[in-house]
């Protein structure tokens, strides 16, 4: 088995304190199992739209001018922190930092639930002004994978408030730490899936 | 908490805000023509993805395996859905 160095205490400076330990997955096999099954089934999503975007490209340019780009930007950057969060509280259990894990979990349930809202006031103006799922193929495809990666974010979020409870009450027994490696890596996912959706639907040309 | 912000992920967060500004600005129409504003976009967003998949998700430090499945996601969807693009425009 190969050994890798890690950061501890002295974060990643390659000094007196750095240790060794083995290749370690970040969480259990069967979260990764799903994880990657998840993003298989999202590949094929993105490859789904980019194909029918071929077939009537006007269409799609047109119907893609009325969403706010703004909004997918800032998105972006909520769930890009809330990840930065989760990788600093993740750290933060495995030092015995319960309280500052805890609240950095915290902040990242915030930037979800910031998510949410501009996820819905997104959608509420577009229902608003008349562009529901059955307008046309481009709002179809908008409303059926921003809809399922929010419902991504909301378990995300379910699985955040597991992790506030589990690094308050601490690292207790062997399996603890495999768990919120498997709940943060979850998130992560969350964070990646958006990261295509975002050039995908409001960007591309 | 200091100790934990000073870590090197911090750097990763402030690239991959930097690179979605870039994303924002490169959507924007003020860049170059369509086909390749949308290749860069696509290519920094994989890139994005595998910063993240690296450093955040830790896979740095993963089993071979792990990494390479996540790796080969990242570089197989990335050329698949530039392929299916480039065969739309011609």
């Amino acid at each position: 088995m190969q050994r890798e160095p890690i950061e501890t205490q002295d974060h990643g400076a390659a000094s007196a304190g750095e240790k060794y330990r083995q290749s370690h997955t970040p969480g259990e096999t069967g979260i990764w199992v799903f994880i990657m099954g998840d993003m298989m089934v999202f590949a094929l999503f993105f490859l789904v739209f980019v194909f029918y975007r071929a077939e009537n490209t006007a269409l799609f340019q047109a119907s893609q001018a009325t969403l706010n780009t703004h909004y997918g930007t800032f998105n972006t950057l909520l769930l890009l922190t809330s990840s930065w969060f989760v990788v600093m509280a993740t750290n933060g259990v495995r030092k015995n930092l319960r309280r500052q894990a805890a609240t950095l979990y915290g902040l990242a349930f915030l930037c979800g639930a910031g998510f949410s809202l501009i996820k819905v006031v997104e959608y509420r103006e577009k229902i608003q002004a008349g562009f529901g799922l059955t307008t046309n193929d481009f709002y179809m495809y908008y409303y059926i994978f921003t809809g399922l990666h929010f419902v991504h974010v909301i378990i995300g979020m379910a699985v955040l408030v597991a992790l506030i409870h589990k690094s308050l009450s601490g690292l207790r027994e062997p399996g603890d730490l495999a768990l919120i490696e498997g709940g943060a890596s979850y998130w992560h996912m969350v964070d990646v899936l958006w990261i295509i959706l975002f050039p995908l639907l409001y960007l591309m040309k | 908490m200091n100790d934990l912000i000073r870590h090197y992920t911090t750097g990763v967060w402030l690239l991959l805000a930097a690179l979605t500004a870039s994303l924002w600005w490169l959507g924007g129409g003020s860049a170059t023509s369509g086909v390749y504003a949308t290749v860069s976009l696509m290519v920094i967003a994989f890139f994005k993805v595998r910063l993240v998949g690296i450093h955040f998700m830790e896979l740095r430090w993963a089993p071979l395996p792990l990494r390479l499945a996540f790796e080969a996601w990242t570089l197989v969807t990335c050329l698949l859905v530039l392929a299916v693009y480039w065969a739309g425009q011609t």
